[in-house]
């Protein structure tokens, strides 16, 4: 067993578990966005980064991918961390406005305005769709093109292929293909239809 | 060539092929680095190599094409030794005289030397050219003495006899304490000690016994070529290094992974491994010690990513160059999910050094935690631009000034980019500071794998913040959101400061966002993106604040922020400017004052430029 300091209380971990599954283990809520229980870790979203506290020195990472140790100390949920998602949010919102999942995740973190270029690509390149159809499905009929902020998810050549088929995980799977509660937003626009109860109810529209 | 079976035959060879050697009275170096390479060396070599011919030279007199000698402003260049002097600027023209007086009459020819601008004095020997003269050339010097495509050269040079010491004479874990004890740090840009990596890949347990190694030539930081020069120009001494690596690790199969942006030193590398094969140096039962190891050539497909470790093993495999997380060691899980250690270019030819001159010797040179000499490419706006090979703790004044002879046209100094796209802008009044990996650190820049880029006046910091920026974003995996997301909405930002957009608001937002991205991001590349940015808000704030407050761009660089007139006291209306215009935006009658259409103006400052009179005014 490992133990160490997970938000002032000291735990017991596996040896090999990341910090995201000690945490949920206790009842702490981390948000993800590309991670699923089912499906190889890719730590891309970075919305899990927690503080980790190693040897004197601080630094975030994504609680994900990050084995527990022995001896650290681990902030879920600190000021450092919460300004850092506070930024990814407002960043995946500028290019994604329409998913349920990140404008609710706004509410949450507080976020009320978006002060960066706002453009819709309607996809946050979680690559959750990705591995689902890899790893799950057995398929890999789809998978990313292009490079940087070119990136997006296809198939070869853009072209319908007979590998697909048209099973629906991918949809089941994607965290942007809910609208937000406040219906078809702009990009730019939030919802924060809930941005008064997250107070009585941390997170209203989670499960 | 012949198999070399055993240290004693690699040494018989070696005073073999010097006693064939003593035949030359002379040696003529010519440069065939890139700098010169673009600047004819070719035909020079050519030309002198049939010249000699001719002339009935061949027995006493050695034409040789070497890899870059470093002083690249002065190029194409040659060096003839034994005397070791330097003839700069060479044009086909000269070659015919520098066969007749030089190699036949022994005299030397004045035009070709170096003149010293500082008091115009001609200096013959290379190393009394200030250039050259502050230096420690300890893995440059070799260059002009080896023909890259020739293993007598390298062996006749001392080559493998380090080699030979660590397979006969050493232990495995001998060898990675010689190599603590020297204080090697990774030259690729982190610094990481290169024994703590060796240790944990050596203790590495390999399920199917095979660990690997290997060589990081991925040079890809606008205006570096310090990598390429080395394995251009001695590509044996990297591929000993390697091997003496291998055999400290227990490593039995090597890769190089090098740019395809790099044609000549594929060429060259494909070539010294061929030759390294055949004289039995590579491959089985190395120099009859029962060491087996091979190094194989992975061209990379152009993308800067594929520098970071994880990338470049994603790449080697087949897949897409994006990194992955590295809580999992490669030491212990590398390429494909075998133990492997990798290390940069210059890290590797390092190595036959530390054991043939032994540590206490290595680490003399250097700084306490930063030892021995690094390379930098001195680039930018200075007058000797070239590769310079330091020892580490010289200050960058004495890099800049003493070695790089200042800035061109008394013009003044701005700042120092060091470390590459994702390295720091230093200023004037932090010149001081002594180059190693944890002063550079300190001052908010890194090392990086040894760009160096001088600025003057005439570089507007936000400009190049912009540029980096553009650079990273362009050369972002896409995977991770701040690295992706975070670099785009910083281009966005930068690009409304020198538009005139900008608001101070949004130099807060950079601000927040950069750290965001430096803390959060997945890889080296996104947590060091920002760099350029913080580092010029700290140090050049003030540009900042014109740009967005006053809409000025001190440097005349942000075209949105200039504007170009026509002093119509001072114009003689010569119609210099009005011939030159590209786009017509000058009229005016002959003899009279001419006048610019701001709205047709492109701002390209070919006016300014050309008029002799200071007619045109930026402002």
């Amino acid at each position: 067993m490992v133990r160490f300091i997970l938000d002032g209380q000291s735990v017991e971990a596996e040896e090999g578990w990341t910090i995201l599954e000690t945490a949920k283990y206790y009842g702490i809520d981390i948000p993800t966005l590309c991670y699923h229980e089912g499906l190889s870790t890719y730590s891309a979203c970075r919305i899990c980064s927690v503080e980790i506290i190693r040897g004197g020195r601080s630094r975030l990472s994504a609680s994900c991918s990050y084995p527990v140790q022995e001896g650290i100390e681990v902030r879920t949920n600190s000021e450092r961390v919460r300004r850092a998602r506070k930024i990814l949010i407002e960043l995946l919102l500028s290019s994604c406005p329409n998913s349920r999942t990140l404008q609710c995740l706004a509410s949450e973190y507080g976020v009320t305005k978006i002060r960066f270029r706002a453009e819709d690509r309607g996809c946050i390149l979680c690559g959750l769709c990705v591995r689902m159809c890899e790893e799950q499905m057995q398929a890999g009929a789809i998978g990313f093109v292009y490079r940087g902020v070119g990136r997006e998810v296809a198939m070869p050549f853009h072209q319908r292929s007979d590998i697909c088929r048209e099973c629906g995980a991918c949809l089941y799977i994607c965290p942007v293909c809910e609208l937000p509660c406040g219906g078809p937003l702009q990009p730019g626009q939030l919802c924060n239809a809930c941005l008064d109860t997250v107070q009585l109810d941390p997170f209203p529209c989670r499960d | 060539m012949a198999r070399i079976e055993s240290p004693a035959t690699l040494e018989s060879y070696r005073q073999r092929l010097m006693e064939e050697r003593e035949g030359y009275k002379t040696v003529v170096s010519v440069c065939g680095g890139p700098g010169c390479h673009a600047q004819n060396c070719n035909e020079i070599y050519d030309m002198l190599k049939n010249a000699a011919e001719k002339n009935g030279l061949t027995g006493t007199v050695k034409i040789r094409k070497t890899g870059c000698h470093g002083f690249c402003e002065m190029g194409p260049l040659a060096v003839i030794q034994p005397a070791g002097i330097l003839y700069k600027k060479i044009t086909s023209e000269d070659v015919p005289a520098i066969v007749e007086k030089t190699l036949i009459k022994g005299e030397i020819i004045e035009d070709l030397l170096y003149s010293d601008p500082d008091n115009g004095k001609i200096i013959e020997k290379e190393a009394e050219v200030p250039f050259y003269a502050k230096q420690k050339r300890l893995l440059m010097s070799s260059n002009q003495m080896i023909d890259p495509t020739s293993i007598e050269d390298y062996i006749a040079h001392g080559g493998y006899r380090a080699l030979a010491k660590a397979l006969h004479e050493m232990e495995p874990t001998e060898i990675i304490d010689e190599v603590e004890k020297a204080g090697l740090r990774g030259r690729g840009g982190a610094g990481f000690p290169a024994a703590s990596k060796w240790k944990s890949c050596h203790k590495a347990i390999a399920k199917d016994g095979i660990k690997y190694v290997l060589c990081n030539a991925d040079e890809g930081d606008p205006g570096a070529y310090m990598d390429r020069s080395l394995l251009e120009g001695n590509p044996h001494q990297v591929i000993e290094g390697m091997l003496i690596g291998a055999y400290a690790i227990g490593a039995t199969d090597g890769y190089i992974y090098v740019r395809h942006e790099y044609p000549l030193t594929v060429e060259n590398l494909i070539v010294a491994l061929d030759q390294a094969h055949e004289a039995g140096l590579l491959g089985k039962d190395i120099l009859s010690s029962g060491f087996n190891f091979d190094i194989q050539v992975s061209v990379g497909g152009g993308a800067f990513v594929c520098g970071e470790s994880t990338a470049l093993m994603a790449s080697i495999e087949g897949r897409i160059g994006e990194p992955r997380v590295k809580h999992i060691h490669t030491a212990e899980k590398g390429l494909f999910k075998r133990p492997t250690n990798l290390n940069n270019v210059e890290t590797w030819a390092n190595v036959p050094l530390i054991i043939n001159q032994g540590t206490e010797k290595y680490a003399a040179v250097g700084t306490e935690n930063s030892t021995g000499t690094k390379i930098f490419s001195l680039v930018g706006t200075i007058n000797n631009t070239g590769l310079v090979e330091v020892p580490m703790g010289m200050t960058l004044r004495e890099i800049i000034y003493d070695i790089g002879g200042g800035i061109p046209e008394g013009r003044t100094f701005k700042a120092v980019q060091t470390g590459g796209p994702s390295g720091g802008c230093i200023p004037e009044d932090l010149l001081d500071t002594p180059v190693d990996f944890d002063r550079l650190y300190d001052v908010g820049s890194m090392m990086g794998s040894g760009g160096m880029i001088v600025m003057d006046e005439n570089t507007c910091m936000v400009d190049i913040a912009r540029y980096f920026l553009n650079f990273l974003c362009d050369e972002s995996c896409g995977k991770c959101v701040p690295c992706r997301e975070g670099l785009k909405q910083m281009l966005y930002i930068i690009e409304d400061i020198t538009e005139g957009r900008g608001t101070m608001e949004q130099l807060d937002l950079l601000r927040e966002l950069a750290e965001v991205v430096r803390d959060t991001s997945l890889c080296g590349l996104g947590q060091t993106a920002p760099n350029p940015i913080l580092s010029t808000i700290k140090y050049f704030e003030d540009e900042y604040r014109e740009h967005i407050e006053e809409h000025k761009c001190r440097a005349g660089v942000c075209k949105a922020l200039i504007s170009f007139e026509i002093d119509p006291e001072a114009c003689t209306g010569c119609r210099r400017c009005l011939k030159a215009c590209p786009v017509g935006a000058i009229s005016g009658e002959k003899k009279e004052p001419h006048l610019i259409d701001q709205d047709k103006c492109e701002k390209c400052g070919i006016c300014y430029e050309l008029c002799e009179f200071d007619a045109v005014i930026r402002k």
